[in-house]
């Protein structure tokens, strides 16, 4: 596969055109130590320096998480179980004069609610341009910005959060990290290989591109729900990832 | 793009007497720089984040080839197809050829720099392809027919007015004028591009080596709807853009949106790493990555290196004293403000770009507030160096600076020239205290006086105080 993927039908040697050209320019002389220095960047990496802001107990992470997602127009509800999820979402949409309907991901989670009790018309999978409402389960929140952390998977579609009108996200509250690199090592931990995509959601979508005038759902959602849900998750609460102490 | 770069006077002369743009420019500094000033003073880790990503981006550019040959070797074991491009010419070429082959009809983009720097939607459009432009300000200047006056706000000096006019013409529906409602019909007419288009091309924010991924930086969503939607995924961007790692990213980003908009973060930003996975319900079936050299490695070993530490964010511009007098379009290409005085030269040569490095007041203020710590106005300085050795600057200015220069080698005859010189315009300049025009400068007095002096020097002054003592 590598071979035909690096795309050097039509380049006509412009890959080493390129490489050439900077290493030549660049003329570090001993390029094995060079060679050495990126090989032991990449293989332990570790952040520089992570803001003192959200270096807090995870009550005041929490607290953080909801006054900075809040400070960026997404609305935020509590529920203590996930059961309580249909009915919280159901009067969210009546109150935004919004169609009961919704699509959701194919979630573990999601599925522990009872979908059935007629308040909402719900099916699972990829979101169409008619779908108003799409439901989807973060893997983590960042208490930094706001932020929720979403992973793209076979049961996750990232369109999800991005085509239909009113995007809710759910959160277990005991997830919420301090900060955006916690939360990628600990992910990162916990799957095989990069997915597709991951998506960081800080608030709805906005634009400022007329006369510089601030307006909520350019492309994306035009409301973001986030739902946090106070039971113990499954996969617990994120570690802090250590700053080394002497950084570059 | 054509540069008019040349014709930086004349297109200074036109921004002056365009009212909507000098009501936008105006309109910035309460916005933009406010913004950025509260949101840096917020995080008190700032100024070192700034220490740090500078530091960060030296060590990645001073191995450069590395980084972006273990970038091509991850992305390409993720699945994506990685290109290199010498050229804009080679860029487009690579892109019009994954067109064809994908049957493209219509390609949706978003915002990308890069792209205009290649000349992409000219290209497109020659081939028979349609390039629906869905960044919101990127969309608006698309129908005007117009290139972006500012990098991240492309349609800044469009006043809303005249985006009613627009809409009423090209979506063919009855005028709106509410913010509100154009953003909706913008929303509305774009949707549908997005579900027919057959390729999506992006830019990219940041490349990461560690992962072969892309990142994605938007407050619209427009970049997702893009590359998620269509079968054909194409990513184009410059080969400053790797960074080692996603740790490495995040610290850039703390700085990006702070020094752009004045947000903590921006509402999305995205990591992209190879094409749709066999179980994955949506995304792109081809992934492709164009890395465009186009001038950049040439500025590595250079004094311009430091330039490519830049990530775009526009403070420079938005806290720049002459971009914030004629706007984005006088500087004649693609890259406008302190960062395209700089980078303009070093992409379309200096006898094009030659006005650019000029039109500074060396304030320093770019310096200031560039995330990334660029010494803008020393490199300008670099350009006006140049610009004299190869006999790029005027006659004038030529022989003004060498006659200087014979006084300024010999102090004595300084010295005594000055004291007739400051006691004749003492004594012309007193009844007034000032002059409405002088010989030889009038562009100084074009539009304002010039102030008499006291009729002696402050060498002779001293001399006489010393003497007293």
């Amino acid at each position: 596969m590598s071979a035909s993927n690096r795309g050097d039908g039509l380049e006509n040697g412009a890959r080493e055109t390129v490489l050439a050209r900077m290493k030549a320019a660049l003329d570090r002389g001993d390029d094995a130590t060079a060679k050495e220095t990126v090989r032991a960047r990449l293989s332990a990496s570790a952040p520089t320096l992570v803001p003192a802001r959200a270096d807090l107990a995870p009550e005041g992470r929490l607290q953080l998480f909801i006054e900075r997602a809040q400070a960026v127009q997404a609305q935020v509800e509590r529920i203590d179980t996930i059961a309580e999820l249909p009915a919280t979402i159901a009067t969210y949409l009546r109150r935004h004069n919004l169609p009961m309907r919704l699509v959701r991901a194919a979630d573990d989670q999601l599925e522990r609610a009872d979908w059935t009790n007629g308040l909402l018309e719900v099916r699972s999978g990829r979101p169409e341009p008619e779908d108003a409402v799409g439901l989807t389960r973060a893997f983590a929140g960042i208490a930094e910005t706001g932020t929720v952390m979403l992973a793209s998977d076979a049961g996750h579609p990232m369109t999800l959060a991005f085509l239909p009108e009113t995007a809710v996200i759910v959160l277990s509250s005991d997830r919420i990290a301090r900060a955006y690199e916690d939360v990628m090592h600990a992910f990162r931990a916990s799957v095989r290989s990069m997915p597709r995509s991951i998506n960081l959601v800080t608030g709805p979508s906005r634009s400022g591109d007329i006369e510089q005038t601030l307006q909520l759902g350019a492309h994306g959602p035009k409301r973001l729900l986030l739902v946090l849900v106070d039971e113990p998750s499954a996969e617990g609460p994120i570690a802090h990832v250590g700053v080394p102490k002497t950084h570059t | 793009m054509q540069p008019t770069s040349l014709a930086f006077k004349a297109n200074v002369k036109r921004a002056l007497d365009d009212k909507g743009l000098q009501s936008a420019l105006a309109m910035a500094k309460g916005g933009f720089q406010q913004k950025r000033a509260e949101a840096a003073a917020n995080l008190p880790e700032f100024e070192d984040l700034r220490d740090a990503a500078k530091a960060l981006k030296d060590h990645t550019l001073d191995h450069l080839d590395l980084y972006l040959e273990a970038f091509e070797a991850n992305a390409v074991a993720a699945g994506a197809v990685v290109h290199w491009a010498r050229d804009d010419a080679e860029a487009r070429a690579i892109i019009l050829d994954i067109c064809r082959q994908a049957g493209a009809k219509s390609v949706t983009k978003s915002k990308s720099m890069v792209s205009e720097e290649v000349g992409l939607n000219e290209a497109l459009e020659t081939a028979g392809i349609e390039p629906v432009e869905t960044d919101l300000g990127e969309h608006i200047i698309q129908l005007a027919g117009e290139k972006p006056s500012h990098i991240i706000a492309p349609a800044f000096h469009v006043t809303k007015d005249k985006v009613s006019d627009l809409f009423a013409e090209h979506h063919r529906r009855p005028r709106v004028e509410e913010p509100e409602a154009l953003l909706n019909e913008a929303r509305a007419f774009l949707r549908d591009k997005y579900q027919t288009s057959d390729v999506g091309i992006t830019g990219a924010n940041f490349l990461i080596a560690e992962t072969g991924s892309i990142v994605l930086v938007t407050n619209e969503g427009n970049a997702e709807l893009t590359q998620g939607l269509p079968k054909t995924h194409i990513a184009l961007t410059g080969i400053e853009k790797v960074v080692p790692t996603l740790d490495d990213a995040f610290m850039i980003l703390r700085l990006l949106a702070r020094s752009a908009t004045g947000q903590d973060f921006s509402s999305y930003t995205t990591i992209l790493t190879g094409p749709k996975r066999s179980d994955d319900r949506d995304g792109p079936e081809t992934f492709h990555i164009v890395l465009l050299d186009n001038g950049r490695s040439r500025m590595l070993g250079t004094p311009f290196q430091d330039m490519l530490r830049c990530i775009r964010c526009g403070a420079c511009m938005n806290h720049c004293p002459v971009y914030l007098t004629t706007g984005g379009h006088a500087y004649g290409w693609v890259y406008p403000g302190p960062m395209g005085a700089v980078l303009t030269p070093n992409f379309i040569g200096i006898e094009q770009g030659q006005h650019l490095p000029n039109a500074s007041t060396f304030c320093g203020r770019c310096e200031q507030v560039c995330p990334m710590r660029i010494p803008l106005p020393k490199m300008m300085r670099h350009w006006r160096e140049d610009q004299f050795q190869k006999k790029l600057t005027p006659p004038t200015a030529r022989y003004g600076l060498a006659l200087w220069a014979y006084f300024a080698k010999r102090p004595r005859l300084y010295h005594r020239t000055a004291r007739v010189a400051m006691a004749l315009l003492g004594l012309f300049g007193r009844a007034r205290g000032r002059f409405r025009s002088l010989p030889l400068a009038g562009g100084w007095t074009g539009s304002r006086d010039m102030p008499a002096p006291a009729g002696t020097t402050f060498q002779a002054a001293w001399q006489k105080r010393r003497g007293r003592a």
